[in-house]
């Protein structure tokens, strides 16, 4: 019995450290996005909360709480309500199965640092994510307004298109680790990092994976000059700002993805492995906030053909020649 | 009862309740969100015994990407004015009768098996164990299966496009 509540006990602080990191850096990160992306722009970027505007976050959070929830009179209640929980929920939860470090022994029992090692652990994942899409679909449908609708719409397309390629992008990763769990693809990748054996792979991850956050150049769900802000315009407060830290995390969470299955996990020299997981997430989401800053938006055909005639049949090819290099 | 049990009742529970209430909402949107509930409790129910791959597929597959296309074509199409209507005679009529059919197979099942033998154990197997099984005992019916979707892949294509080979206009074919 003490053993299963020193377990828990330890579950619980994992999920603790987890979570709090993981917000706290979503918020920094969004000043790390205006920053940056000021100075992209020939801008400052927010400098008038705190030193360099590093209390802008926290003003932020403040302003969003303390604003009035609205929900429109035609809109469907309970989903309208719900849904921007399902967008943030699904990507917190995401970051469960990704390792940031090797095993610890603390009071002479060894600790994972993951918080659950399950052997399904990259479908774990693609589940929560196909998840995630009902959020925006669901949010943009029960706001009952056209914009919000048509944003909905195009978000549900955009996520199944691109669910493929990213699916099938990792199939060669998984043929080389010979294990769904995250644990394992890390420690398969002990002597040299995926990216090294498998670029194209990587390429069509990273593509595939920026249109699953729905960000600049994909961002036609929510496309602010066509479609007002699509499918999150009606929401106010804390609701829209649910779908905010849904986006933020989902980038780290896409960074943690890239650096477990491409750049090594948490494998690096001299520093420990948190430290070199958080280094690489950062590293993904500022490559992220860059191209943001750089390129314009994709037309919704052109963001079709990409997904369907470009990316899935690269990926197919490429699962081939994995194949046959690893038959050989 | 175990706990294996108990949760066994209790998402058996939760698939009926949540099956029934989609077969009966007018509202096209409310019936596809419960029927992903459902399909989520299926999910936890091959968990439950010891079928984690089975679980993700259910909701990668059922759950997200074939439920995402009914919600995507019922957004499309806006049903109006149906909320208000009951379900015609002629829809409730054969629903009622495969019903009865299959309840009263359940019936004679349970009457006919006199046997005490006990249930069949959980088969836990980890995904590799799970392919391999699959792939070396059952690679016909599975090829066979890839065999079809691919006709159903190519007999999509053919009515996707007119006579001539050229693809139709987005406006046409979401009609």
């Amino acid at each position: 019995m003490s053993n299963w509540i020193a377990g828990f006990i330890v579950l619980m602080v994992k999920i603790a450290v987890v979570l709090g990191a993981l917000l706290l850096s979503a918020a920094y990160l969004v000043w790390a996005e205006r920053k940056l992306l000021g100075r992209l722009q020939v801008r400052l970027g927010p400098n008038r909360a705190g030193k360099f505007g590093l209390l802008q976050p926290i003003a932020d959070a403040l302003k969003m709480l303390c604003k009035e929830d609205i929900v429109p009179s035609a809109a469907d209640r309970v989903i309208f309500l719900l849904a921007p929980a399902v967008v943030a929920l699904t990507a917190l939860l995401m970051f469960a199965v990704v390792p940031f470090g090797p095993p610890i022994v603390l009071w002479g029992r060894e600790v994972p640092q993951v918080v659950s090692d399950i052997n399904v652990a990259l479908l774990y994942v693609f589940a929560l994510s196909t998840l995630g899409v009902y959020g925006v679909a669901l949010g943009g449908w029960a706001s009952n307004s056209k914009f919000a609708l048509l944003g909905g719409i195009r978000g549900a397309a955009q996520m199944i298109s691109y669910e493929l390629a990213l699916g099938l992008s990792l199939i060669p990763v998984v043929m080389m680790a010979g294990s769904f769990s995250l644990v394992d693809i890390v420690n398969a990748q002990a002597e040299m990092p995926y990216i090294v054996f498998q670029p194209v792979a990587f390429a069509i991850f990273v593509i595939a994976a920026m249109a699953e956050s729905k960000r600049i150049p994909f961002d036609l769900p929510e496309a602010e000059n066509e479609l007002g802000a699509g499918f999150h315009t009606e929401y106010s407060g804390m609701r829209f700002g649910l779908f905010f830290i849904g986006e933020y995390v989902h980038m780290q969470v896409l960074g943690a993805l890239t650096a477990v299955f491409f750049l090594g996990g948490w494998r690096g020299p001299l520093l420990p492995g948190p430290i070199w997981l958080f280094i690489k997430i950062i590293l993904v989401a500022l490559i992220m906030i860059w191209i943001r800053g750089t390129l314009p938006r994709l037309r919704y055909d052109q963001l079709m053909a990409l997904g369907w005639k470009v990316l899935i049949p690269a990926s197919l090819v490429n699962i081939l020649l994995t194949g046959a290099f690893l038959l050989v | 009862m175990t706990i294996y049990s108990t949760l066994f009742y209790l998402l058996a529970v939760l698939i009926l309740a949540s099956t029934a209430i989609a077969v009966t909402r007018r509202n096209m949107v409310h019936a596809v969100i419960y029927l992903v509930i459902s399909f989520f409790g299926s999910a936890l129910l091959f968990y439950l015994f010891g079928a984690p791959l089975l679980a993700a597929l259910e909701v990668i597959i059922y759950a997200g990407a074939i439920m995402i296309l009914f919600l995507f074509i019922v957004m499309m199409l806006r049903m109006e004015g149906l909320e208000d209507r009951l379900f015609p005679l002629k829809q409730w009529l054969p629903a009622v009768g495969v019903c009865f059919v299959y309840g009263m197979v359940l019936v004679m099942l349970i009457v006919s098996d006199t046997t005490d033998a006990p249930p069949m154990p959980a088969a836990a197997a980890a995904p590799a164990t799970f392919g391999q099984f699959l792939f070396q005992r059952h690679w016909l019916a599975i090829e066979i299966v890839s065999m079809l979707l691919l006709i159903a892949l190519v007999g999509v294509l053919r009515l996707g496009r007119d006579a001539g080979g050229k693809t139709r206009p987005e406006s046409e074919v979401a009609q």
